[in-house]
């Protein structure tokens, strides 16, 4: 069982790569297309703005990589944002796993953006997303805070798996086929981070 | 609801943590990590390392402590102490901080705050103020207070703000080392003018200080050293104490 976390301009690979260690879960950081796509999980982290990213993927081929993939891919914080149609941040068209638009939050009195610390999510953790119509019948069942670090969200939509709020509520998580996708850090959530990684790595 | 953070802060000398001498449970009271390990383990919600070795040549061990900090901790962390440059920040962040912390080095060139906000964001751009009070006027002091700068505090906040500071760590010089409670005016004040988060620092004794410290000074977070090190408040009774004045904490 091998996790490739993928390789890119990005911040946080380092903190990814340090998580699975704690959790004792074989991996590489690579960019390299044939080492990701031969791997049973593909990691896709994420700290950076929207549009530098996805130029840099994009001469990397590294999109069209993604959206081929038929692993478990999980995108964390500008990973799952990159995974949607569209971001606001630079007006930048993503990979488009989730057909979602990306918008900046707007800070308000009460809200200092971006949108930092610690925050309550109420989320489900489950293989494959149910269909739209079941929404309802979804058991919401747990409880925790994570740590975010986010200036641009993407709303509630009918593949939201958990559910945050700040100025509104958004989406925390999302869950579509074999994509899994956090907008706050696991990887820097304590427990409850290593929570979700471990069910990805294990379950997902 | 965002909780409010308590951030514990951690001095390191030569790779070493100082003051941390009543820590209870550790088998190395000196050793960063473990300390470090600790305190996420009981409840902190990030934590502040700085460095206050002598020289340049003494620091050059800290990516080195960096990198063995976030291979063990799970939560967020802060580092800072004679950080200069871009240069100086890149490896820090690379060993896996999330976040630098720059004080007389954003006094003398204030451009660095920009500089490093466009190099990596703004989120992991700290920049710590100290200040005291000198007839009745708020004065930023540098290298470790040890001189005034010649900046008065809310201008100077207002300013670290439009350069792209993410966060502001306001210590009262005043306060810090009395236990008396934070300098919640100050913090009032700085809260109502600015749109980023600040960081009260200096003056925690007991527990009603950060409650005063959120309600009163409405500040997003509040980090201790002394008080927490040598186990006057335990975080997870501070947290508790918190949430029962409805203080939105993690628990």
């Amino acid at each position: 069982m091998k996790t490739a976390i993928i390789r890119y301009n990005a911040g946080n690979i380092q903190s990814v790569a340090f998580a699975l260690e704690r959790l004792q879960a074989e991996y590489v950081v690579t960019d390299n297309p044939e080492e990701i796509a031969g791997s049973d999980r593909v990691i896709f982290p994420g700290v950076g703005q929207a549009h530098t990213t996805m130029q840099h993927l994009r001469e990397k081929k590294l999109d069209l990589l993604i959206r081929s993939l038929r692993q478990p891919v999980l995108g964390i914080c500008l990973g799952m944002q990159l995974l949607c149609r569209h971001s606001e941040e630079g007006n930048t068209p993503c990979i488009g796993i989730f057909n979602e638009e990306v918008k900046k939050f707007q800070a308000d009195a009460q809200h200092k953006v971006p949108h930092m610390g610690w925050n309550r999510v109420v989320y489900n953790l489950r293989n494959s997303h149910p269909e739209n119509d079941d929404l309802n019948r979804v058991q919401f069942a747990h409880t925790d805070d994570f740590y975010f670090v986010h200036s641009y969200y993407i709303p509630i939509n009918s593949h939201t798996s958990g559910f945050c709020e700040y100025i509104k509520p958004f989406s925390a998580m999302m869950q579509k086929d074999n994509f899994l996708a956090v907008q706050f850090h696991p990887e820097k959530s304590g427990k409850a981070g290593e929570k979700i990684l471990k069910f990805f790595l294990t379950s997902f | 609801m965002l909780t409010k953070r308590i951030i514990p802060c951690l001095d390191v000398k030569n790779g070493r943590t100082v003051k941390g001498i009543n820590f209870i449970n550790l088998r190395d009271a000196g050793d960063p990590v473990e300390m470090a390990a600790t305190y996420a383990e009981q409840g902190a919600d990030e934590l502040v390392f700085l460095d206050i070795s002598a020289s340049q040549e003494d620091r050059k061990t800290m990516a080195q402590w960096v990198r063995e900090v976030a291979h063990v901790v799970n939560i967020p962390f802060t580092v800072g102490g004679g950080i200069k440059s871009a240069n100086d920040v890149a490896p820090l962040l690379e060993a896996g901080a999330d976040k630098v912390t720059i004080n007389t080095a954003a006094v003398l060139n204030p451009g660095l705050i920009e500089e490093l906000a466009k190099a990596f964001g703004s989120q992991c751009v700290v920049v710590a103020i100290d200040a005291r009070k000198i007839n009745n006027t708020w004065v930023v002091h540098t290298h470790g207070g040890s001189r005034p700068a010649g900046k008065k505090l809310y201008s100077w906040a207002r300013q670290v703000a439009e350069l792209g500071a993410g966060e502001i760590l306001f210590t009262s010089m005043d306060h810090d080392g009395t236990q008396q409670g934070f300098a919640v005016d100050a913090l009032l004040k700085l809260n109502t003018l600015l749109h980023i988060p600040v960081i009260a620092s200096g003056g925690a004794g007991v527990p009603g200080h950060f409650l005063d410290a959120f309600v009163l000074g409405r500040a997003d977070a509040a980090l201790a050293a002394s008080t927490f090190h040598f186990g006057k408040i335990k975080i997870p009774e501070l947290k508790k104490f918190l949430s029962q004045h409805n203080i939105p904490v993690r628990l």
